[in-house]
């Protein structure tokens, strides 16, 4: 994983060395989830999950302008939010798999991917939830002056929870160092955002209510949100207080496990798919004069990370039964009477 | 020694925690400059400075969320939930995250956090300031909970929390508050799921927990002059649950007793009750009893709560009953 740490970047051209990561990140994140849906169907991921296929530009653009020490609080769609910080590949495909090498060692599964020693602090899967958390998470960053800041994403159905409005004042009056990230696509599970909201910009036409800008998007274009990015994480290390930033983006496949998203105008799917944003990127990218063998190797390498990781995960070992009543206390075990 | 009340000694174990460790903060509604709706915390706030003391807005998500987030990143905070009644409106981030955090990352994530609340009845608020919820946060793995019956136990029990690498729900009985006792000076500190005897006896173990304590205490001064010789438990946490404490006293008297003010149905004194049937059945010489409140939300007119919650009298009649038998 890279990070851009120095906030001197804002404004000046992305160099290509980042626009290349950049892309080799979506592609990961896209060749990642595209396997684990694959695998769904075959029986192999277990449960259930949520893709971000069609999303992926947001969590790259925000992971590359992360420090490594910045904290990511993500939601119950969140693979692609903790694979882009750097958590090991094979050790989320393992989680999927509910096997013993797995980032959570089978205790966590699709919905709770988290990987803390690279940042990604946990995938929530009560709506709104992880947002007073985050806050909480920026309040200790505060308080010891470390200089994190804590990145939280979540969808456009968390604006209509309590708990969104909650961590928006709290972490205002206290000017935390959080950067709350609504990934708007339009649906909540099977309907539509708008249906619900009073006002048309879930999460943008709120951010007055907090004293915060109302600040949009574009998702599926990764340079605008990288640039977003750097520059939000840069206020909110400035000691500013914290930003709300809604994405508008899509996803291209239905809410989870076998949903086709059949509810959707054909239409809104199509303009959506053709604004997909790792096939515009690499046009760009070539555009601006990127060799295609560059671009076909990172291709090539994306796809053999992901057929490895897989490889690893079918062949790890199932957890073992012993530890199934460990980990509930700090000594490790679950005892709770004498 | 000191004459100290349990709401001073509420005070007292916070700064005691803070003196000693810069990790620990401490958060809640009206909590700071106004010293705490119940005045448990005055002082706190000029002492400790307003970055370590400090309001919060009236959102408990947020509160209980924030001390999550802030041992998840190198805090050891403490939250004041008002009234445990209040719980309700977070129990999502209690329940559902602050307790399965750390089983469901395989241990990545450790949460030192203390939420203290002002827990059950006898102040005539009604039903939603006067539940004893103990049991609703014992019911869910991965919450320790403590409630303390006096002062010094208040001290020691509440220093042992905030050290405590678990999250604990502390339940400060508000009926309590007000009572005293002659605490040492200097520091205190107790070790998590340690019952201790409130009074020894050898006819019937009697299992309290917070304002049930002294209620049982002072029933078994009125029984000791009636040629009754009851041992009283004060179980001090739910979870860790002190059984060799309970199991042990059992095994000399033979009789058991449990005294909750939570609602009947699922309180603590099942869970005591039915480990005793279970492991102890040979021991026991009569039917155990349970003394609860009755399975009603909590009335406010202090001639009904009286009725509602297990007094004294109450306790004399009910132990009887199993130490006649
Ligand atoms: C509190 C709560 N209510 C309902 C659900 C069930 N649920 C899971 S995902 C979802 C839709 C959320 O939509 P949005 O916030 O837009 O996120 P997206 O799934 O689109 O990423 C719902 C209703 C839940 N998990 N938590
Ligand atoms: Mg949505």
């Amino acid at each position: 994983m890279t990070s851009a740490t120095d906030s001197s970047a804002i404004g000046l051209p992305v160099p290509t060395e980042r626009l290349l990561e950049l892309y080799r990140m979506m592609l990961d994140a896209r060749l990642f989830e595209e396997k684990a849906h694959k695998l769904f169907f075959e029986g192999l991921v277990k449960g259930t999950s949520h893709l971000a296929l069609g999303q992926e530009a947001v969590a790259a653009g925000f992971a590359a302008a992360m420090r490594p020490d910045d904290l990511t609080f993500c939601t119950y769609r969140g693979h692609t939010h903790t694979l882009l910080r750097g958590a090991d590949m094979a050790a989320l495909m393992a989680e999927l798999l509910g096997r013993a090498t797995g980032c959570c060692g089978g205790k966590g599964g699709s919905m709770h991917l988290t990987d803390v020693a690279v940042g990604a602090m946990g995938s929530y899967a009560i709506v709104g939830a992880h947002l007073p958390i985050a806050t909480g998470a920026a309040w200790a960053a505060q308080a010891r002056g470390s200089g994190q800041v804590v990145v939280v994403f979540f969808g456009d159905g968390a604006t209509n929870i309590g708990a969104f409005h909650e961590a928006l004042n709290f972490a205002a009056v206290w000017k935390l160092p959080v950067v709350f990230v609504c990934e708007n696509n339009l649906y909540m599970e099977y309907t539509p955002i708008g249906s619900v909201t009073a006002v048309p910009n879930p999460a943008a036409d709120r951010a007055a209510t907090y004293g915060l800008d109302g600040i949009i998007i574009d998702g599926n274009d990764v340079e605008a949100v990288y640039a977003a990015a750097v520059e939000a994480l840069a206020h909110a290390r400035s000691g500013d207080g914290p930003l709300l930033i809604e994405a508008k983006t899509y996803r291209h496949g239905g809410h989870s496990r076998a949903d086709p998203g059949t509810y959707r105008p054909d239409e809104e799917v199509k303009a959506w798919l053709d604004r997909d944003p790792i096939p515009a990127f690499r046009s760009r990218l070539e555009a601006e004069g990127v060799e295609s063998a560059t671009l076909a190797e990172i291709e090539a390498a994306s796809s053999a990370a992901v057929d490895a990781a897989t490889e690893d995960a079918r062949n790890a070992p199932f957890p073992d039964p012993a530890t199934l009543e460990t980990q509930v206390w700090a000594d490790g075990g679950s005892r709770w009477r004498t | 020694m000191a004459d100290l009340t349990y709401r001073q000694a509420v005070g007292r174990g916070i700064a005691q925690e803070m003196a000693r460790d810069p990790r620990v903060y401490f958060i809640g509604e009206d909590i700071a400059a106004a010293g705490g709706v119940f005045k448990t915390t005055e002082g706190l706030h000029e002492r400790f400075g307003p970055d370590r003391v400090r309001d919060t807005p009236i959102s408990e998500e947020a509160i209980t969320g924030a001390v999550m987030g802030a041992a998840m990143n190198g805090l050891r905070p403490i939250a004041e939930i008002m009234f445990s009644d209040f719980f309700a409106t977070c129990w999502d981030i209690v329940a559902n995250q602050i307790a399965k955090a750390r089983y469901m990352t395989d241990g990545q994530i450790t949460l030192p956090l203390v939420i203290r609340s002002a827990n059950g009845g006898g102040a005539r608020f009604g039903a939603q300031h006067s539940q004893a919820m103990e049991n609703w946060a014992m019911a869910v793995p991965g919450l320790k909970v403590v409630a303390p019956s006096n002062p010094r136990d208040v001290i020691g029990l509440l220093a042992a929390s905030v050290r405590a690498d678990d999250p604990v729900i502390f339940l400060e009985q508000k009926s309590l508050y007000a009572s005293k006792q002659d605490v040492p000076e200097g520091e205190i500190v107790d070790e998590l799921g340690k019952a201790t005897l409130a009074r020894e006896g050898s006819d019937v173990t009697v299992v309290a927990l917070a304002a049930m304590v002294p209620r049982a205490v002072e029933a078994a001064e009125i029984l000791a002059g009636r040629g009754v010789d009851v041992e009283v438990i004060d179980l001090r946490s739910l979870v860790p649950l002190d059984m060799t404490t309970v199991l042990r006293s059992v095994a000399k008297t033979s009789r058991l007793v449990t005294v909750e003010e939570n609602p009947r149905l699922c309180g603590w004194g099942a869970e005591v009750t039915s480990i005793v049937t279970e492991e102890a059945f040979y021991d026991l010489d009569a039917p155990t009893l349970r003394i609860t409140t009755p399975h009603i939300p909590l009335p406010s007119a202090d001639t009904l709560e009286d009725l509602a919650m297990p007094s004294s009298a109450t306790i004399v009649t009910q132990i009887q009953r199993v130490a006649n038998g």
